[in-house]
């Protein structure tokens, strides 16, 4: 029973090792807060004139009151700015199963 | 075991493909939600661009005694639209998340269809009669002159071609702050729950104002967040009852009679890993992506990454069986976390409500890749790997078995890991409740496929 895990595992951590050798600074915790944080904020991230106005001043000006509670939020210097906003995807035709 | 239903094999034929033929997927084409209704007579899917459609089997041909009814569209409607969430500057897409049926009350069918954002329940009613006959206007909607009315006539309902109307008659928004994965409809046919990452709320079907919170999970500090709900679902018989699964792999029955916040679990299904197997992927491969209650609700699966567990309500400490689905990525783990395919979130189906007659008559199917899915068997303990695809197309022609070769030298007929499309992948498939009858859907098209009548 134990040499069949170890047998099972063995290529779980072959593979964990390849994956430490290309990056490595990945976290200890895979499955922690920033992995699971990055789960529950998935969506299409669009301009916002106020996250892009606090980032250009917090620019000019390292005095920037600190951030609220969720300051896991992506605000600021992650968002896109105007020159890459993406384009909207265009609607709503029949779908193809239909046809 | 031996096999207490008689263990023959179901010999699985091609019956018919919907979608385009063209490799270039539009990305509103994906398909993300396949369910029958609970007669199997109405099949619904939900895609990337908000879409329903909805088949509908034909009646039976009696002369045509070696095939069952096809099925053909029957409605199809935007379910959703996109909208935006103006406070964080955040797209909300209209892609269907799940879609349930309602059982049928009346001559309508109703069902619940959900994305990340709000619940919509739709009433699809036919109609194929309408008024003639009017005093005042003409057949073509024209009114006509009054001083040419000499007679009175009373209108009468004349057969029309029949038309099928979809209405949304209930919308249930604004509950949810994070993404809905689930929606369940309780047995007592009034209520339903709706699952988030972190929060599990109950409904009910006539009030859209206000809903009731069940679950929550979400931590006062965000910083401590170590795992989140990933599917929910009701006890087909219990109307208490409920489980919902976890990132982490465990799975939580929680039973709504003892306290309005359902935060501590009645029973917690976990099997336990040795500490020292613990890798990189172990978290992330163990993350629940489905569950799903047998009919009589004795039993119900999961799927992880690699396999279905089967438990037992009764056993918490571990499943009473578990399949391997595709355990030959183990040993692609590393490129698989790199291409994100190891976040792929596998649905898992049981065969037919009617057919599960004991706990050896279960069947489990689910997808994998290269438009490969899989079914394990309890009654005759073999499982089978098959391909959804154009080139197996002639019906009535049993379906090849595939294999896939892990290591070593690939024999004839068989496919080596590395030649495995990871972009081909089988997420969502369905079981007619009382035929031999699935649905698979690939990435943008939908197969049907049925066993061979003899």
């Amino acid at each position: 029973q134990d040499t069949q895990e170890k047998e099972t595992v063995a290529p779980e951590r072959a593979e964990e090792a390849k994956l430490k050798a290309k990056y490595p600074n990945l976290g200890q915790k895979p499955g922690g807060s920033d992995f699971l944080m990055k789960r529950l904020q998935k969506g299409q991230k669009y301009f916002d004139s106020g996250d892009y106005n606090m980032a250009k001043a917090k620019m000019k000006n390292k005095q920037l009151p600190s951030a609220g509670p969720d300051k896991n939020l992506v605000t600021g210097d992650h968002i896109p700015t105007p020159q890459d906003l993406p384009q909207r995807k265009s609607s709503l035709v029949t779908s193809k199963l239909a046809g | 075991f031996s096999g207490a239903g008689g263990g023959n094999d179901i010999q699985w034929c091609f019956s018919q493909v919907k979608g385009a033929v063209d490799d270039d997927v539009a990305e509103a084409d994906i398909i993300s939600t396949v369910e029958f209704n609970h007669s199997g007579e109405l099949l619904a899917t939900g895609d990337k661009g908000g879409r329903v459609v909805i088949f509908q089997q034909e009646q039976e041909n009696k002369t045509q005694s070696h095939s069952r009814g096809e099925y053909n569209v029957y409605s199809t409607f935007q379910s959703h639209e996109p909208e935006f969430d103006y406070l964080k500057s955040l797209e909300i897409e209209e892609k269907i998340n799940k879609i349930r049926w309602l059982p049928q009350k009346n001559a309508a069918q109703f069902l619940l269809s959900t994305n990340d954002k709000t619940i919509k329940l739709w009433k699809i009613s036919e109609r194929d009669k309408r008024p003639e006959g009017y005093n005042l206007k003409e057949e073509d909607g024209r009114y006509r002159d009054p001083t040419t009315v000499t007679t009175l006539r009373v209108p009468v309902f004349r057969p029309m071609d029949l038309m099928v109307e979809a209405s949304p008659r209930r919308i249930f928004a604004n509950a949810h702050t994070y993404h809905i994965n689930s929606i369940s409809i309780n047995s007592d046919y009034e209520t339903y729950l709706s699952a988030d990452d972190l929060r599990i709320n109950l409904w009910h079907l006539e009030i859209t104002d206000r809903s009731f919170n069940i679950v929550d999970i979400k931590p006062a500090n965000m910083e401590e967040l170590t795992e989140v709900i990933t599917a929910a679902e009701f006890h087909p018989n219990s109307c208490n009852t409920f489980v919902y699964s976890s990132s982490k792999g465990t799975i939580r029955l929680c039973d709504m009679r003892a306290s309005a916040l359902c935060d501590r679990h009645s029973k917690l299904f976990e099997e336990p890993e040795d500490p020292s197997n613990r890798s990189f992927f172990s978290e992330i491969i163990s993350s629940i992506s489905d569950v799903k209650f047998s009919h009589s609700g004795r039993y119900m699966m999961t799927r992880d990454y690699l396999s279905v567990k089967i438990w037992d309500l009764n056993m918490e400490n571990r499943p009473v069986e578990t399949y391997q689905v595709h355990e030959y990525l183990r040993s692609k783990l590393c490129s698989l976390y790199e291409n994100d395919c190891i976040f792929d979130k596998f649905e898992c189906c049981w065969n037919g409500s009617d057919r599960q007659v004991s706990f050896f008559s279960l069947i489990v199917m689910t997808g994998s890749y290269n438009n490969f899915f899989r079914m394990f068997d309890r009654n005759t303990k073999r499982d089978i790997t098959l391909e959804a695809s154009r080139e197996n197309n002639k019906p009535r022609t049993v379906l090849k078995p595939r294999k896939v070769c892990a290591s070593g030298k690939r024999k004839k007929d068989e496919i080596s890991v590395d030649s495995l499309d990871f972009n081909k992948k089988i997420l969502h498939t369905a079981w007619h409740p009382k035929e031999n009858i699935i649905a698979v859907a690939t990435t943008n098209n939908l197969y049907i496929f049925q066993d061979k009548m003899n």
